[in-house]
């Protein structure tokens, strides 16, 4: 006897396996082979370098691609199609619904950049392998691995975010604000650099707040430190990072079951 | 007797426009109870508001005013759908699942334990007449069968209680005997029914009670025999060679009078015209081809809330048809 948390969630992992969400990762290791390949002339750190960049960048875009498009669909599909009817007239709540729907779009990520990282390694432990033989681990980078768990704490909130918009709004408007929040979000370093030189008193303080209420993915992006300086992220990033990613997921979950509990579906 | 199901003051305004400054109301102070181990009928023509009535009762939409109760509990109150089954009008399920998937993930909401759970969706395939679309996905399935799959998922949790919006649309005439048989065996076993329809054939096969819905409004609420008794039987009186003369004649007599590709179609208001009608037909040389009672009361209803939405006048129960 399962928690219905659980029930949609795997049912929604069922979905996106069956809707061949996971095919994107065929073309992840195409990638991988295919630029290990290339990479065959450089020196092995460079070599390294580039890889890990290569892989941790594919690695982000797909699983953004699949939080926006998918996530979108996560709630707006089912209310399009009918299918909610079925089950919300069953016993659970509407909030369990959404929490179902975001942990089943969060499986299905976990295993596209498990699957990722994993392939990652390889790709890295045999291009260190083919210069060192039995001396190669100390050469493999393995940064990517607190690398690849920023990442994912970053597309888990893009998910969030994709599911906010389409609990209220239309797919197109849905699709055009995750990705404007997803770019905003990840520039928004500048944008306090920016909101600080303004002169103009009531919209440097507008910028700031804004700063403040929109993601901050500049928190996960470690993909170039890990990939130069060869090196993990430091633990306390990553726990601020963690606490940051939870609080900001939890708080958007929370306005997303408010505003699904008050949905007529028509 | 019991209360299953009691509505009081339900009413719905839809907003039109984006500004919400334009409203319909779909419903209109709907007040009434459903008893235990009742199959009650819920008829209006389309867009009369059935559909959401049913769906304010599953909380899909909250209602604007007015409150219900199902089973004893309000409907806000999610712990008395663990009682209750649902089947959506023109239903549809998650395409990438089968039969026997879907119907398992319904189960699973309803935290329904394996083993018994397995048996009972054998059993519910078998009733619904899907054993052999078990391990097919939903997506391969025709509109009856998306229509019989429905009627299974809302009886997963063997509720007390089952509301079907439409439950016989998109079947055919075999489907729709099926689905009949479906209701009386699950009133048999003591269940109370609750189904909208716009068929009147349906209600007079299966209901104890019946609502009319009429704009959103109730027009008429209670027990068909009852009701029945209180308009008197029209006959209808189908000949054949009759002749324009006998036409004439025989539409002194009738209520209304209709040329078929059978012969002629009379109806009349009362077996007292019986009699003189026949010998119409005879004295001029026709044959009766055949005579039989028409319950014209559901019918009454429709068309006079029809006309009355017109133009404001009872119209005549037989113009029209
Ligand atoms: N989402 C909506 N927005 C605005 N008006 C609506 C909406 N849904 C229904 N209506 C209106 O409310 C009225 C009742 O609709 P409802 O679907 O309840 O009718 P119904 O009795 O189920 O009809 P049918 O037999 O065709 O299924 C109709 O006039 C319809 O136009
Ligand atoms: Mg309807």
């Amino acid at each position: 006897m399962m928690n219905p948390v659980l029930v949609i969630a795997l049912n929604t992992f069922r979905e996106s396996v069956r809707d061949k969400v996971l095919y994107n990762l065929l073309l992840f290791v195409l990638l991988l082979i295919a630029a290990s390949l290339l990479v065959a002339e450089l020196s092995l750190n460079q070599e390294q370098i580039v890889i890990a960049r290569m892989g941790l960048s594919a690695m982000l875009f797909f699983g953004v691609l699949i939080a926006i498009f998918i996530g979108i669909g996560l709630v707006y599909k089912e209310i399009d199609k009918r299918t909610v009817y079925t089950i919300l007239a069953k016993p659970l709540c509407r909030y369990e619904f959404i929490l179902g729907k975001f942990f089943g779009l969060s499986l299905t990520l976990l295993v596209n950049c498990s699957v990722m990282l994993v392939a990652l390694l390889a790709a890295l432990s045999v291009l260190a392998y083919r210069r060192y033989a039995n001396q190669a681990f100390g050469y493999i980078n393995f940064g990517v691995l607190p690398a690849g768990l920023l990442i994912y704490l970053e597309l888990l909130m893009v998910v969030a975010i994709a599911l906010l918009f389409s609990s209220f709004s239309t797919p197109v408007l849905s699709t055009v604000f995750s990705v404007l929040f997803y770019i905003i979000g990840s520039l928004s370093q500048d944008l306090l650099v920016f909101a600080r030189s303004i002169r103009l008193v009531p919209a440097k303080y507008l910028l700031i707040g804004l700063y403040y209420v929109l993601p901050n993915f500049s928190n996960f992006n470690y993909i170039n430190i890990v990939a130069h300086d060869f090196h993990f992220v430091s633990g306390r990033k990553i726990l601020f990072a963690t606490v940051y990613a939870l609080l900001y997921i939890c708080m958007l979950l929370v306005l997303t079951s408010v505003v699904f509990q008050k949905r007529n579906f028509k | 007797m019991q209360t299953a199901l009691k509505i009081d003051k339900l009413t719905k305004d839809y907003t039109i426009d984006f500004f919400g400054t334009k409203k319909k109301r779909a419903l209109d102070e709907l007040s009434l109870e459903v008893y235990e181990g009742e199959v009650f009928g819920f008829l209006g023509a389309n867009g009369a508001g059935k559909t959401t009535t049913i769906k304010i009762l599953m909380g899909l939409i909250y209602p604007t005013s007015g409150t219900a109760e199902i089973l004893g509990r309000p409907i806000s109150d999610i712990s008395s759908r663990r009682d209750i089954g649902f089947l959506p009008e023109s239903p549809y399920f998650y395409d990438y699942l089968t039969a026997t998937e879907f119907l398992t993930y319904c189960g699973n909401l309803f935290r329904i334990e394996k083993s018994l759970l397995r048996g009972r969706i054998k059993e519910l395939l078998r009733l619904v007449g899907l054993e052999q679309a078990a391990d097919i996905q939903l997506r391969k399935f025709s509109k009856g069968m998306l229509q019989r799959i429905g009627i299974a998922q809302a009886l997963i949790n063997d509720p007390k209680m089952v509301f079907m919006d439409e439950p016989m649309s998109g079947l055919d005439p075999i489907g729709r005997r099926e689905v009949r048989d479906i209701i009386i065996s699950l009133r048999d076993r003591g269940k109370t029914i609750f189904f909208s329809t716009h068929i009147l054939s349906d209600v007079e096969v299966l209901c104890d009670r019946v609502a009319i819905l009429k704009q959103g409004k109730l027009a008429g609420c209670g027990r068909l025999s009852d009701l029945q008794q209180q308009s008197d039987t029209t006959m209808e009186v189908v000949a054949h060679n009759v002749d324009k003369e006998a036409v004439e004649k025989l539409g002194e007599l009738a209520v209304s009078i209709r040329q078929t590709a059978s012969g002629v179609n009379i109806r009349i208001r009362s077996e007292a015209e019986l009699e003189r009608v026949i010998q119409a037909v005879h004295q001029h040389k026709g044959g009766i081809v055949s005579v039989y009672p028409v319950k014209t009361l559901l019918e009454d209803f429709f068309i006079k809330g029809e006309k009355q939405s017109e133009d404001g006048v009872c119209g005549h129960p037989n113009s029209g048809s």
